[in-house]
């Protein structure tokens, strides 16, 4: 186990220096100068001069050495714009991007799974049915309308909850943005978990094990959900991903301290180390995940290991 | 009056204001604002920051040597009881308050202020305060590393202060907003200070959750007698105007700034129309015209452009009447502004009569650079492409962001282009930017030069009289409306809706959302606490 997770950590670092690479040429060749972020007052002296003090005018391979040398040892730079570290303003925001991309991925699995599941066993029931239009409406429905559908049905119409605001972290603050972020990533998991389980319903050691008198419910606990995990774990380990993109609408709806809400605000003030750190600590914690993904499809399925 | 205002109240946010005037303050209480313009603030250090949308929490937090008095329409002293002006106009004289406390209980002195104006000045961090205290004599020398210290800064005792200006004009309007607040000198300089901010606002910072809300409570030793009224103030993050909405209708705010689309919607509402109060603020919205480009040098072709379109049309059905139309470049409440001035009248035939006389009977193409700004951005370039089209004028839409727009109008790079640009508070200021001694990436984005126009503005520079000024100043308003650098599309309504219960909300012609919180206050059917 030990080796297949040394492994796949191998297989990470050149992904990571390929998004490295990637993220600091393509804003290399943003145009616009660093004074512009800072102040509407451009004074070609003091540019020049912040340009020398932060290495602007080096030549591009000596910045991205510079920039590289400066990322292991975890520091993103200096804002632009509030003339912060970008670690020290990642790190606050951090947190309730994580709460709220865990509660909606929670929130997705345990609706979204069993949503599956039931379907897969009644299929071309109602059940069956009413649960692919659920999936297919999570799934078509844009965020940004949800978000204020559930807005005025909860907060405005029957006053459950806040409408918007982090408040003290709580849950009542949370539910409507996980909600909100969590009903695609349930549609999907919803689709997959029927797909999967009606093709290892039909599979040859299914039909096999009930051939052999195992009761239905064995069947389905031990052969069924046992296989039909890996597809799932898939699909979940891609949508964490998706949802840290996704989280920057529903971050800016709801007023939800992210850094989702840091990401656009950074690019449309032009904030070129905010940016780049927001997007490198979004691809980092995406790949994190993936190899989480990796590490359990590992002890679900051991033969994953030896491959 | 030396600033007239034209504010105009809608509805009952009328009798809401009247009502306030009559009924005396309440004590406690929370202000809940909101912060529309982005999903952040930028800093807690208001010096590095020039976004209206912190202006709106430093307002409680901080104060600088002046403030501005809606009221008045003009700048007054807040952090000194009297100045004297000597030295032909050129030395103020302050003489400071000796009762503002900084939030950590110091009191401020003269030596806070020469602290704070010599940081804005450090040019290696680039404060965009700098283009403000730049006025003061010797801020330059520092800003280029020439100088350790603002030479025309002197500290005559702890609470006088004398300031030498490089020009004779009122320092009112260059040290009235945030970027020139007065920091404690002591703790400004720690690295703390950014997390926990200390000024000699109304209010004293309490938390900050980023991308969310800022907190403030009431700070007891305010220099104000019996003010501020309310305990708490929370300014919240909310960029999304649906979202505004459904949190304003559901009464989790007390403030929110509406957009074209809920304007209409809350004027045609019976239970929102009287929520909401409005105001013509210091922004004009243009087109301007780069003169390097053959056709945009000449007057008339400028003139058959402002001919060309049906700005009315445009301001009812695409803006939704959340414009004033805009006659020169001076907004309605300019002391400058001529009221007897007329706009150019939609006239399609009178434009074709100039661009022939111009030399261009068939038109030309020319490519128009525009954000997406529904204002003042792409919707409004594609409503006026066909007007201009009718009288052979073609344009080429070419799509920016915002912020890579500022950096087109600044370097000049354009043909056209369509903005939103400051025209106020001070007139002076605002025409001296088609002076042709302002630089283009300064504020003279088009480039403009006038020797006449020079003339006026310098000679309105040198008038003591300020009935002398104003009349040098509508003279050189006008001869811009007569060269027609721009086309004059409107001056910005503010518009915003305040909760009944909030009271002493002040008409703000330089930013509606900026208020001095301290007269602000919530009577008992408040639903805070």
């Amino acid at each position: 186990m030990l080796s297949f997770l040394i492994r796949r950590l191998l297989q990470t670092i050149p992904t990571v220096l390929a998004v490295v690479l990637l993220v600091f040429v393509l804003f290399s060749v943003v145009p616009g100068s660093i004074v512009s972020s800072m102040s509407d007052d451009s004074d070609p002296q003091v540019e020049l001069r912040l340009k020398k003090q932060r290495g602007l005018d080096d030549p591009v391979y000596v910045r991205f050495g510079s920039y590289v040398a400066k990322l292991a040892t975890g520091d993103f730079g200096t804002s632009f714009r509030t003339r912060e570290p970008v670690t020290a303003m990642i790190a606050k925001r951090a947190w309730p991007t994580l709460q709220l991309i865990f509660a909606a991925m929670a929130f997705a699995i345990v609706i979204g799974v069993p949503l599956g599941f039931i379907a897969a066993l009644q299929p071309g029931s109602i059940v069956d049915t009413l649960a692919m239009v659920v999936a297919v409406s999570g799934l078509s429905i844009a965020k940004f309308w949800l978000g204020l559908v559930l807005m005025y049905l909860f907060a405005l119409k029957l006053g459950w909850l806040p409408s918007f605001g982090y408040g003290d972290g709580g849950l009542k603050y949370l539910l409507l943005p996980a909600v909100t972020l969590g009903v695609s990533p349930m549609a999907l998991l919803a689709r997959t978990t029927r797909a999967a389980v009606l093709e290892i319903m039909t599979a040859d050691f299914v039909r096999t094990a009930r051939s052999k008198g195992m009761s239905e419910t064995r069947v389905v606990k031990w052969h069924v959900m046992r296989n039909a995990l890996v597809l799932i774990l898939t699909t979940m380990g891609l949508q964490f991903g998706a949802l840290m993109g996704q989280a920057v609408v529903v971050e800016k709806l709801f007023s939800w301290p992210g850094i989702g809400s840091l990401l656009v605000d950074s690019v449309l003030q032009r904030d070129i180390p905010a940016v780049q750190g927001s997007i490198l600590v979004v691809v980092l914690a995406f790949l994190a995940i993936n190899l989480l993904i990796d590490v359990l499809y590992g002890v679900i399925d051991p033969r994953i290991r030896y491959a | 009056m030396m600033f007239r205002m034209f504010a105009i109240v809608a509805g009952l946010g009328l009798a809401l204001a009247a009502t306030a005037e009559a009924q005396t303050p309440r004590k406690g209480g929370t202000i809940r604002m909101t912060a529309p313009y982005g999903s952040s603030f930028t800093s807690l250090d208001i010096h590095t920051t020039q976004r209206a949308q912190d202006e709106i929490y430093a307002k409680a937090l901080h104060r600088s040597l002046y403030i501005w008095n809606s009221a008045e329409g003009k700048p007054v002293l807040e952090l000194a009881k009297e100045v004297t002006v000597s030295g032909g106009g050129l030395v103020h004289t302050f003489k400071l308050r000796d009762d503002a406390y900084f939030h950590n209980g110091r009191k401020m002195t003269a030596d806070d202020i020469i602290w704070s104006y010599n940081r804005i000045m450090d040019g290696t961090k680039a404060y965009p305060g700098a283009r403000f205290v730049r006025v003061i004599e010797g801020a330059a020398a520092v800003e280029k590393g020439q100088a350790k210290e603002i030479s025309g800064l002197k500290k005559i005792d702890d609470f006088t202060l004398e300031m030498k200006l490089t020009e004779k004009v009122d320092p009112g309007f260059y040290f009235f907003t945030a970027l020139t607040s007065i920091y404690p000198a002591d703790e400004g300089a720690k690295e703390s200070f950014i997390q926990k901010p200390i000024g000699l606002g109304p209010f004293k910072f309490v938390e900050h959750v980023p991308g969310s809300r800022i907190v403030l409570e009431r700070w007891d030793r305010f220099y104000k007698p019996g003010k501020p009224y309310a305990d708490k103030i929370i300014v919240s993050i909310m960029g999304e105007a649906a979202a505004r909405d459904v949190a304003f209708r559901n009464k989790e705010i007390d403030t929110s700034v509406l957009g074209p689309a809920q304007y209409v919607a809350y004027q045609a509402d019976a239970d929102l129309k009287g929520t909401i109060v409005e105001v013509a603020e210091v922004f004009t919205r243009y087109m301007g015209m780069n003169p390097a480009f053959k056709p945009f040098a000449d007057k008339r072709v400028r003139q058959a452009i402002n001919y060309a379109i049906d700005t009315d049309l445009i301001i009812s059905k695409l803006v939704k009447g959340k414009a004033y139309r805009a006659t020169s470049w001076l907004p309605l409440t300019a002391p400058a502004y001529d009221k007897a001035m007329k706009p150019y009248a939609y006239d399609p035939a009178k434009a074709k009569q100039l661009l022939t006389e111009a030399g261009y009977p068939s038109g030309f193409e020319f490519e128009w650079t525009t954000s997406q700004n529904e204002s003042w951005g792409l919707p409004i370039v594609s409503a006026v492409i066909p007007m201009l089209d009718k009288v052979g004028i073609k344009a080429k839409v070419k799509q920016v962001e915002t912020a890579v727009l500022a950096e087109v109008v600044r370097s000049g790079d354009y043909q056209a282009f369509i903005y939103s640009q400051a025209s106020g508070p001070d007139p002076q200021a605002a025409l001296k930017c088609f002076h042709s001694s302002t630089p283009q990436p300064a504020c003279n984005y088009t480039n403009f030069k006038n020797a006449d126009f020079d003339k006026l503005v310098d000679e309105a520079g040198q008038a003591d009289d300020p009935a002398k000024r104003v009349q040098l100043l509508q003279k050189a308003n006008a001869l811009l409306y007569e060269e027609a650098p721009v086309w004059f599309f409107n001056y910005n309504k503010a518009v915003m809706a305040v909760q009944p219960w909030l009271k002493g909300i002040q008409l703000n012609a330089t930013e509606l959302t900026h208020q001095n919180v301290e007269d602000l206050w919530v009577d008992e059917t408040s639903p805070a606490k």
